[in-house]
């Protein structure tokens, strides 16, 4: 039979090959998952992964898609790393992008050097507003965050969806539950001209940069680290863990803020109520496939932002709901968060029947 | 007056009883120390399969049956995952969610705005027909009835039977439990499977009963409210209930309101439930003391033999 076995070590070589094992296991499972509905395996993964960057500006789509995953991303995984789980980064970023779009709207002839920053600091505050409430309900009054910045979440997509059908509705947009195109001047420069590539792709690379450097080369990043290994030695060691909670809810909710407010300004231009296709739970998976390390999420949501544009030709091509990209998704954190066993066990083949007694 | 508090309380049951299936599954799973928390998923990969095998069977015991079996099918993923590979249960929980979701919305797809075969009200003659009792205590489908069962069997399981003193015990020391020679990984792999069927059953509950129709995402984070009635009951089964009807009466009340066509936005009061799970989290949590003296002490905690 075959057994599990601590390894007492952790593997260098698992370290790195058990992201690269989960991905090629996605692959053979969704097309056999493909396969079983009649769908021809080979092509239906091809457009889900090849196709999308062959298409003219795929690049360019690419990296807009990544910019508020790899963004959320980092913040959740130095959230994690503390074992802190904020797993409703969608309300953080769809509040942010509520409080940044409100901005655009209230002063849309304000001049842009002045507005902009505003935009994206009312955006920030958002996103920190709700997370910081989760950690002070977590730190005051015990409550799980788990739970709360869940709920956080649904409550935020309702108080969007009453907005923009409400008082924030266009009145010249025939009745769509949608606001008003924000002002040009509101809406933050472009990298290129004409294009979509908004300040968010720039700072998604910084932030994860910047986050890495706390992380692996602060005090503070130690105690994040600490906390989330051993909490009681953090605990012993005098790190408060409250303070720690704080930091951890407010970057993460703030990151996830930013991500929405430059995707309410930078990609869509309004408010809409299905802002979010579930970034903020993608998120999640793209820390994890970075190994919570905010670097690695670079590659990660790279890669997980290429299944949303997947999704999206293989609806257009093959005509398959683009749902699909919520199981793609969804089996590779199972893989991913299986391989990662091999990090620190071995499997050996046992002949059958004897059984270590230890 | 009368009629009102009829439809009411008719209402507060329905609403509550996926809850309730889905949260007595959680509870047992919670109490040998796992915690699931794919149960959005696993309800609506019930939802789907049990519409989908109603609508194909002309059937809705079938339907039933298939979303049991559906339940079952995730929740094993689940446990192969996270019991024999021992990863963690926050992160798998989530990947069963999020697979749950994608996978009921993609084989969904074709089954929105279709009707199936509902399941059927009781009517016992003479009782049901009794006012305001009849319609309360007599009038509802199986499933509600079989909720309130399976909770009664699983409050007696847990504090009255052998099986449920080596429930506890794995739940509670799984070291322990190891030591007087109790197979905890299969222990555990039972309990999943058991909250798996309950969630499944939960979102047959959804899509043949309670809103008789498949949309995506119809479930709409019960899965999640359960999980934290599980927290807010504080492992007991008798709170479970009250914290169902609690909810279900939230629920009831912010479509009734909406009915009624009062000046609140309907998207705010569909808010209220979510509002309400916070604010009794909170309540309930806030006396820590208490929550871990009830709380399974290997919860979330992964057992290796030697390890």
């Amino acid at each position: 039979m075959l057994r599990i076995e601590p390894r007492g070590c952790e593997s260098k070589f698992w370290r790195y090959a058990s992201p690269l094992l989960a991905l090629v296991l996605t692959g053979v499972v969704s097309g056999l998952i493909f396969a079983a509905m009649g769908r021809p395996p080979g092509r239906t993964v091809y457009t889900f992964l090849v196709m999308p960057l062959l298409q003219q500006d795929g690049l360019q789509a690419l990296a807009v898609k990544a910019a508020p995953l790899v963004m959320m991303g980092v913040g959740l995984s130095l959230a994690y790393r503390a074992n802190v789980w904020n797993i409703g980064a969608d309300g953080q970023f769809i509040l942010g992008a509520i409080c940044g779009g409100g901005m655009a709207l209230a002063f849309p002839d304000a001049p842009a050097w002045a507005i902009f920053p505003v935009v994206v600091l009312a955006g920030i505050i958002g996103g920190m507003l709700n997370g910081g409430l989760v950690a002070w309900l977590r730190i005051r009054f015990n409550a799980n965050e788990i739970l709360t910045s869940l709920m956080f979440a649904y409550i935020s997509q309702y108080l969007l969806v009453y907005l923009v059908t409400g008082p924030w509705r266009d009145p010249q947009g025939y009745g769509f539950p949608q606001t008003a195109m924000f002002a040009d001047n509101t809406l933050g420069p472009r990298l290129v001209a004409d294009s979509n590539l908004h300040i968010g792709v720039v700072l998604a690379p910084l932030v994860a940069v910047a986050l890495w450097l706390m992380l692996e080369r602060s005090l503070l990043g130690f105690q994040f680290r600490v906390l989330g290994q051993a909490a009681r030695a953090a605990r012993f060691a005098g790190f408060r863990e409250s303070r720690l909670v704080w930091v951890a809810m407010l970057i993460s909710g703030g990151l996830a803020g930013l991500a929405g407010v430059l995707e309410a300004t930078g990609t869509v231009g309004q408010l809409t109520p299905n802002l979010s296709p579930g970034y903020g739970f993608t998120a999640i998976i793209v820390a994890f496939l970075g190994r919570l390390n905010p670097l690695g999420v670079i590659p990660a949501g790279l890669l997980l932002a290429l299944t949303y544009l997947g999704g999206d030709a293989a609806q257009i091509s093959l005509g398959l709901p683009n749902a699909v990209t919520g199981i793609f998704q969804g089996i590779l954190l199972f893989f991913l968060l299986g391989c990662d066993m091999l990090l620190l066990n071995r499997v050996r083949w046992v002949s059958g029947g004897t059984r270590a007694a230890r | 007056m009368t009629t009102l508090l009829v439809a009411f309380l008719v209402s507060t049951i329905a609403a509550a009883t996926p809850l309730l299936l889905a949260a007595t599954g959680e509870l047992v799973v919670e109490k040998t120390g796992v915690l699931n928390l794919g149960v959005e998923g696993m309800m609506l990969g019930g939802a789907i399969a049990g519409f989908a095998a109603a609508h194909g069977t002309g059937l809705a015991s079938v339907g039933v049956l298939a979303a049991l079996a559906a339940g079952v099918a995730l929740s094993l993923l689940f446990a192969v995952i996270c019991l024999t590979l021992q990863t963690n249960q926050t992160a798998t929980g989530l990947a069963l969610t999020i697979f749950g979701r994608g996978f009921s919305a993609l084989l969904g797809a074709g089954y929105v705005g279709i009707p199936a075969p509902t399941l059927p009200k009781l009517h016992v003659p003479g009782l049901s027909d009794l006012p305001v009792l009849g319609p309360v205590l007599f009038g509802h489908d199986a499933l509600v009835y079989l909720a309130l069962a399976l909770l009664a069997a699983v409050a007696w399981c847990i504090r009255w039977t052998h099986l449920g003193l080596v429930m506890r015990a794995v739940g509670d020391s799984h070291e322990a439990a190891h030591a007087l020679g109790y197979p905890v990984v299969a222990i555990r792999y039972g309990a999943v499977a058991f909250g798996g069927a309950l969630a499944g059953l939960a979102g047959a509950y959804m899509s043949l009963a309670y809103t008789p129709m498949w949309a995506q995402d119809m479930t709409a984070g019960r899965g999640w409210v359960a999980v934290a009635l599980v927290t807010f009951s504080a492992w007991r089964p008798v709170w479970l209930l009250v914290g169902a009807w609690f909810f279900g009466a939230l629920m009831y009340l912010s479509l009734y309101v909406q009915a009624l066509g009062v000046a609140v936005p309907s998207a705010l009061l569909s808010a209220l439930p979510y509002v309400g799970t916070v604010v009794v989290l909170v309540l309930i949590s806030r006396d820590a003391r208490r929550i871990r003296l009830h709380r399974p002490a290997m919860l979330g905690r992964p057992f290796q033999v030697g390890g």
